[in-house]
C-alpha cells in the first residue's frame, strides 16, 4: 500500500509550496489548499467498510541499523483518526479563509496546517512507535506554531510556549517508553512488540514503561494535571482551536492509549491509572467551565472534560468500551468542531467572546443560534442527538468495568455523573443564555449570520450530529466497530441504539440532565458557590515554579562554572582529568604493575635534564620577565640538547630554529605589553596553584612511567624502518614518514601554519588600517599619558625595554 | 635514562600549569610553552629512549631509536610556533585594545553571567 504512505507525505511535500502559492493566488489560497484534504479525505472513505482489525501496510527501510523503518499501518482505529484529520481539516481550511482577516499571512498559516496535518496522518498511521513518536513531536510543534500564530500577541507566545513545553514533556515521555520497549520487547515495531506482549508484561520495566508511555498521552490530551495547557491554546485563531485543540491533536493521546493498549493493556495498573486520572478530568474539566465567562475558554474546558470522558474507554478492554470510545471520539469532533467555529462566528459578528454581554442571539443571527442549540445539546447528551447515543455506551461501559465492580469503578462513575451534569449547565448557557433573553449583541450592533461558505463547516457537522443521534445504525458497522476492532485487535460487533432503553446508563443520563436542568436554574447561586473553591495548591501556580526554577538552575550553573577566568576552567578540566586517570588506573590496576626497561644515562644527559628542570622551575618562579625569558630559553635549548643526545637530530636542528624564532617573537612582543606587576596573590592562593601544578605535573609523570611500562601493542614503527629506503627512497627515516608515508598529515600541518600565519597577520594589521597609525613601542604605552600606575611599575621593576 | 626525562616532562608540565593558572598573558604563554616540551618529551619517551642509532638507514643494517614519535614530535613542534605567534600576536592586540593582559580584567561582558 504504497498509497498510503504518499497519502501521509502529501501535506508535507505541497506545505512548502504554500507561501509561493498565496502570492500568487491571494486570499482564494485556502479554496485551492482545501484540495489536500478534500482528497486525502476522499481517499480515506474509500477504505470505509474494508478495514477492521487487519491493517493494510507500508514498509520502507529508514535506519535499519536502529530497527527504525518507514512501516505504516491503517487499520479501523486509525481509519476514523484520519478520517477526522482530513474531513474536519477541510472544513477548517475552507472556514479559515474567511475567518482570518484580510491582513493575515494566510500563507503561513496553511503551510503550518498543512504540516499539522500531515504529521498527524503520520501518528495515527505510523507502525514503529519511533516514527510516530518523531510525528507526534511535529504536531507538537505545528500547534506551537499555530497558537503562536498572531506572535506579537503576549498571550499567544505565553499560550504557545507553555502548550509546546507541556506536550514535549510528554513526547519525551513517550520516546523514553520506546526505548524502554526496545530494550524489553527486541523492536520498535508495534506489530512485533505485540507478539512479544507476555516478555513485555513479565518484565520489571513494565510500570515505568507504563507511566512514560502515559505521560505522554495525558499531557497530549490535556488530562489533569496536565490540563493547563489547553485554555491558554485558546489564544490561537479559533479555526486552529477548532482542528487541532478540539477535533484532532488533543485525541492523539487517546489514540495512543487505544493503540498500545492490546500491548499494554489488560492490567489493573493500566485500567485503574487512565481511569482515575479520567475521571478526576471529567469532573475538574467540567467544574472549571462553568467559571468561564470566556466563550473559548469554557470550551477548552468542556474539552478537557469529554476527553478524559473518553480516555479510560480505551484502557478498559471491553467490547462496549471500545465501541463507546470510538463513537465518541467522532461525536465530541462533530459537536465540538461546530461548537468552535459557531463561536468563532459569534466573535466574528461581535467582537466579543465574553458571555455575560451577549444574549438573545437568536433574534440577530437565528442561523448560528440553531446550529450552537443543537451541537450544545448534543454535547449535554439529549436525545436524539448524537451526544446521547454514545454516553449512553460510556456509562454502560463504566458499570461493566473489566475487573468487576468495585468502590473505585463506582467513584468514577459517580465523578461522570456529577461531570456530566456539570457539562448540561454549561451547555444550556450555549445553548440558552447567549440565544435568548435580553438582546444583548457585545460590541455590534446589528450582528448576522456569516456568509454560506462561512457557514458550510458548522452546518454539515451539525448535520452529522442530528444524523448520527437520530441514525447512529448508519456508522454502526463501517466506522465504531471497524475502529473498536482496530482498537482491541480482534473483530467486534458491538450495537449502538438512540432508542432510550430503561436501565441503568439511562437513569445516569437523566440524572446528570436532572441536576444540570436544576444548576441551569440557579446558574448565579452554583456560580457563586463554585467561585468559592480556592484550591491552595494551582497547577498553573506548579507549572510558573518549574519554569522559574529551572531558569534559577541553569542560572546558577553557568554563574559557577562560566566564570571568565582562565584559571577556573584549567582547574576544572584539571579536576576531571585527576578522577577520570585516577579512576581508570585504580579500575585496571596496572598502575602498580610497572615492568620498567631502562637505558643507560651518561654524565652530559644528566646535566642536561637537571638544567631543563631548573630551567622550568626558574620560568615559573621569576618574576622579572626578561629573566623568565632567559629561563625559557635555556630549557628550549636543552630540550634541543637533549634531542641530539637521545638520538634524535632533526628534532633537534628544528627545536633550535623554532626556539630562536619564537625567543625573537616574544622578545618582539614584549617590547608592545607592560611589565608583570608584583603579584598580589594571598599565600593560600599561592599555596592552591603550586599544589595543582604539582598534582598535573605528578600525574603526567606517572602517566609517562604507565606508557612506558606498559606496552599493550607491537609497536608499528618496523615498518617505516624496513620501507623507508625501498618505499620511499631516503635513508632519513623521520622524513621519509612525515613527508611520504604521513604526507597528508603533514600537508594539514602546513595548512594550520599558514592560517596562523594569515591571522597573525590580519590581526596585526587590521588595527594600522582602522587606526591609521603606526605602533608605537613601550616606552610611549598608549595607557601611559593617563595612568602613571605604569609607568611606576617599570619603576619598580627596574626593566628597560 | 627514561626516569630521569619523566622527572624533568612533570616538572615542565608542572610549571607550565602553575603559569597558566596566573592571570598575566605573558606568563600564560611561557606556560604554554613549557607544557609542549613536556608533551614532546612525553612522545619521545613513550617510543623508549636510545634504542639504537639516529634513525637513519645506512648501507650496513642497525638497529635504529624508534623514528614514528620523532616525526610525530617534529609536527608538534612546527604546530607550537605557530601556537605561540598566535597567542601573542592575541596578547598584543588585547593589550592595544582593552589596556590590560590581566585575565581577571578580560571576562567578557557584565550581561554574559
Amino acid at each position: 500500500m504504497s498509497s498510503l504512505f504518499a497519502s501521509v507525505m502529501l501535506p508535507f511535500i505541497l506545505a512548502p509550496w504554500v507561501p509561493a502559492l498565496y502570492r500568487k493566488a491571494g486570499r482564494r489560497v485556502g479554496f485551492l489548499v482545501a484540495v489536500v484534504p478534500v482528497s486525502l479525505f476522499v481517499y480515506y472513505l474509500g477504505f470505509l467498510g474494508e478495514l477492521g482489525s487487519e491493517p493494510v501496510g507500508f514498509r520502507l527501510p529508514w535506519i535499519p541499523l536502529l530497527g527504525v523503518d518507514l512501516s505504516f499501518a491503517l487499520d479501523g482505529f486509525g481509519l476514523l483518526f484520519a478520517l477526522l484529520i482530513t474531513g474536519i481539516g477541510s472544513l477548517v481550511v475552507i472556514y479559515s479563509t474567511y475567518y482570518l482577516g484580510p491582513r493575515e499571512d494566510l500563507g503561513k498559516f496553511y503551510l503550518y496546517i498543512l504540516i499539522f496535518m500531515g504529521a498527524m496522518l503520520g501518528v495515527v498511521t505510523a507502525d514503529n512507535i519511533v516514527l510516530l513518536y518523531i510525528f507526534w513531536e511535529i504536531t507538537s510543534v505545528a500547534s506551537f506554531l499555530l497558537i503562536g500564530f498572531w506572535h506579537t500577541r503576549e498571550e499567544s507566545r505565553w499560550g504557545a510556549l507553555k502548550a509546546m513545553m507541556i506536550t514535549v514533556l510528554g513526547g519525551f515521555g513517550i520516546l523514553t517508553a520506546a526505548v524502554l520497549l526496545y530494550v524489553v520487547g527486541g523492536s520498535f515495531e508495534l506489530s512485533a512488540l505485540m507478539e512479544n506482549r507476555e516478555a513485555v508484561l513479565a518484565s520489571p520495566l513494565y510500570v515505568p514503561i507504563v507511566l512514560l508511555l502515559l505521560l505522554g498521552a495525558f499531557t497530549k490530551s490535556a488530562q489533569a494535571p496536565f490540563h493547563i495547557w489547553l485554555p491558554g491554546a485558546m489564544a490561537a485563531p479559533t479555526p486552529v482551536s477548532a482542528y487541532l485543540h478540539s477535533a484532532t491533536m488533543v485525541k492523539a493521546g487517546i489514540f495512543l492509549v487505544g493503540r498500545m493498549a492490546p500491548l499494554l493493556g489488560g492490567t489493573p495498573l493500566w485500567y485503574y491509572t487512565v481511569s482515575a486520572v479520567g475521571a478526576v478530568t471529567v469532573f475538574l474539566g467540567a467544574f472549571l467551565a462553568i467559571r468561564q465567562t470566556d466563550l473559548k475558554a469554557l470550551l477548552a474546558y468542556s474539552t478537557v472534560s469529554q476527553l478524559g470522558l473518553i480516555m479510560p474507554m480505551f484502557a478498559a478492554g471491553t467490547e462496549v468500551a471500545a465501541l463507546a470510545g470510538a463513537a465518541h471520539i467522532l461525536n465530541h469532533a462533530t459537536f465540538k468542531g461546530a461548537l468552535f467555529m459557531l463561536v468563532g462566528i459569534i466573535d466574528h459578528e461581535t467582537h466579543t467572546r465574553d458571555l455575560r454581554r451577549l444574549g438573545g442571539l437568536y433574534k440577530a443571527m437565528p442561523v448560528t443560534a440553531v446550529l450552537t442549540g443543537i451541537a450544545a445539546l448534543s454535547m449535554a447528551g439529549v436525545w436524539p442527538l448524537n451526544g446521547f447515543v454514545s454516553k449512553e455506551l460510556i456509562f454502560e461501559a463504566m458499570l461493566h468495568p473489566p475487573f468487576g465492580p468495585d468502590v473505585w469503578t463506582q467513584a468514577f462513575a459517580v465523578l461522570a455523573v456529577l461531570g456530566s451534569a456539570m457539562t448540561t449547565i454549561y451547555c444550556l448557557i450555549l445553548a440558552h443564555r447567549i440565544n435568548f433573553g435580553k438582546p444583548r449583541y457585545g460590541d455590534a450592533e446589528h450582528p448576522h449570520d456569516p456568509p454560506a461558505g462561512m457557514l458550510l463547516g458548522p452546518v454539515l457537522l451539525v448535520g452529522l450530529v442530528v444524523l448520527l443521534g437520530v441514525y447512529p445504525y448508519i456508522a454502526e458497522g463501517p466506522i465504531f466497530n471497524a475502529a473498536a476492532s482496530g482498537h482491541m485487535r480482534e473483530e467486534v460487533h458491538g450495537h449502538v441504539h438512540n432508542v432510550p432503553v430503561p436501565g441503568m446508563p439511562l437513569a445516569m443520563s437523566l440524572i446528570a440532565l436532572g441536576l444540570g436542568l436544576w444548576g441551569y436554574r440557579h446558574l448565579e447561586s452554583v456560580r457563586r458557590a463554585f467561585d468559592q473553591v480556592r484550591p491552595r495548591v494551582h497547577a498553573n501556580a506548579v507549572y510558573d515554579g518549574i519554569l522559574a526554577g529551572l531558569d534559577r538552575l541553569s542560572r546558577w550553573m553557568v554563574r559557577v562554572h562560566m566564570t571568565g577566568l582562565l584559571r577556573d576552567y584549567i582547574a576544572y578540566i584539571l579536576l576531571v582529568v585527576f578522577l577520570g586517570i585516577g579512576l581508570a588506573a585504580a579500575a585496571s590496576g596496572a598502575a602498580f604493575d610497572l615492568r620498567l626497561d631502562l637505558a643507560p644515562m651518561t654524565f652530559v644527559e644528566a646535566v642536561v635534564i637537571a638544567l631543563i628542570i631548573a630551567g622550568a622551575i626558574a620560568v615559573a618562579a621569576f618574576r622579572h620577565r626578561l629573566a623568565a625569558i632567559v629561563a625559557l630559553s635555556i630549557v628550549g635549548l636543552m630540550v634541543s640538547f637533549l634531542y641530539v643526545q637521545l638520538r634524535a637530530p632533526d628534532l633537534a636542528l628544528t627545536q633550535l630554529m623554532v626556539e630562536s624564532i619564537s625567543t625573537v617573537l616574544i622578545l618582539l612582543a614584549v617590547r608592545y605589553l607592560p611589565p608583570l606587576p608584583k603579584e598580589q596573590d594571598t599565600a593560600r592562593r599561592k599555596a592552591a596553584d603550586i599544589a595543582l601544578a604539582a598534582g598535573a605535573g605528578a600525574l603526567v609523570a606517572f602517566l609517562a612511567l604507565m606508557t612506558n611500562a606498559n606496552r599493550l601493542f607491537p609497536s608499528i614503527s618496523q615498518y617505516f624502518v624496513e620501507n623507508s629506503k625501498p618505499l620511499g627512497g631516503g635513508s632519513n627515516i623521520v622524513n621519509v614518514i612525515l613527508v611520504d608515508f604521513r604526507g597528508v598529515d603533514t600537508m594539514g600541518e602546513i595548512t594550520v601554519l599558514g592560517i596562523a600565519a594569515l591571522s597573525v597577520y590580519a590581526l596585526v594589521t587590521l588595527r594600522q588600517r582602522t587606526r591609521g597609525r603606526a605602533e608605537r613601542p613601550v616606552d610611549d604605552p598608549p595607557v601611559a599619558f593617563d595612568d602613571p600606575r605604569s609607568a611606576a611599575r617599570d619603576a619598580r621593576e627596574g626593566e628597560m625595554p | 635514562m627514561e626516569l630521569a626525562a619523566i622527572i624533568a616532562i612533570g616538572v615542565l608540565f608542572g610549571s607550565g600549569i602553575y603559569l597558566l593558572l596566573k592571570p598575566r598573558l605573558l606568563r600564560v604563554v611561557f606556560g604554554s610553552a613549557l607544557i609542549s616540551h613536556a608533551v614532546n618529551l612525553l612522545l619521545l619517551t613513550s617510543g623508549r629512549l636510545k634504542r639504537g642509532g639516529a634513525p637513519l638507514v645506512g648501507d650496513v643494517p642497525a638497529p635504529v631509536t624508534d623514528p614514528l614519535p620523532q616525526a610525530l614530535i617534529l609536527t608538534a613542534i612546527v604546530i607550537g610556533l605557530g601556537t605561540t605567534a598566535l597567542i601573542l600576536v592575541l596578547a598584543y592586540r588585547i593589550y592595544q585594545e582593552k589596556g590590560t593582559d590581566d585575565l581577571r580584567q578580560l571576562r567578557g561582558l557584565e550581561d554574559e553571567s
